[in-house]
């Protein structure tokens, strides 16, 4: 499979469904880029994690509100910025999980994730915009 | 009122008393699908009165939090109504995430189907 780098932005509307979507388009890029099966996991989870935080937390669901996208793939490593219409938030204020206390909470998972899951992310200006990227392991498993 | 049949989701096998359920599609457990897929659990559990659920996640490539949550609600439901539930046959990548959110300690989670049979 050639190696074919590419770069996208687009806007998507407040609607769950458009995340899968998003997601199959990533994942092409990212086989055509030789990124492995963990690499794969990894990226589509931490993906759709970010965009369904800009949709329902962010944007409220509603439908008014769009969450701007961008993201980049080449044989070295993915990236990608999402930004919401909401009012942001602070990641320090998010309680941990896997504490004692939370652990049987329902959600508040995806952080956590979205941070073990990438190599590098960070939330820009009030908390609105989330910017991360990974680099493509070069010797996956088999 | 729509008469469209709704799309099956799970698929379930009586093994004595344990229902044992698998997952129809591939990349199912999203934001999207899990609503979908909670409400047929959880209708195992209050309307079809089942106490021992073995859910084999053979089937299944991808999962998000959003799938944690429920189960994590359907694990709390089956204790209230005195009943277990035990996982079987995660792939490797989604065990991570059970791994990461320390989720393994809490929920009942074996290797394979026979080994989740012989866990109730």
């Amino acid at each position: 499979m050639s190696e074919r780098h590419v770069t996208r932005d687009f806007t998507l509307l407040s609607d769950l469904s458009e995340v899968h979507r998003v997601q199959a388009e990533i994942e092409e890029a990212l086989q055509s880029n030789r990124f492995g099966d963990s690499d794969v996991f990894a990226i589509k989870l931490a993906v759709e994690e970010a965009l369904v935080n800009a949709i329902k937390h962010g944007n409220q669901m509603e439908p008014d509100k769009t969450v701007r996208v961008g993201y980049s793939v080449t044989d070295e490593q993915f990236s990608i910025r999402i930004e919401d219409e909401g009012l942001g938030f602070s990641p320090a204020e998010v309680p941990d999980p896997t504490a004692e206390e939370n652990i049987e909470r329902p959600c508040g998972r995806g952080l956590l994730i979205i941070r073990n899951f990438m190599t590098s992310v960070d939330y820009v200006g009030r908390g609105n915009v989330v910017v991360m990227f990974k680099i493509r392991d070069p010797e996956p498993a088999e | 009122m729509s008469d469209t049949p709704r799309r099956q989701r799970i698929t379930v096998e009586d093994i004595g008393d344990i229902a044992v359920v698998q997952f129809v599609d591939k990349k199912i457990l999203d934001e999207q699908n899990i609503a979908m897929i909670g409400d047929d659990l959880f209708r195992l559990v209050d309307e079809l009165g089942r106490r021992k659920l073995l859910l084999n996640f053979s089937n299944v490539e991808f999962m998000s939090s959003a799938a944690l949550g429920k189960l994590i609600r359907l694990h709390q439901r089956m204790t209230q109504v005195g009943g277990k539930l035990v996982m079987c046959a995660i792939a490797k990548d989604i065990m991570t995430v059970f791994v990461l959110t320390k989720l393994d300690k809490m929920l009942k989670i074996v290797k394979d189907e026979q080994t989740g049979l012989n866990s109730f």
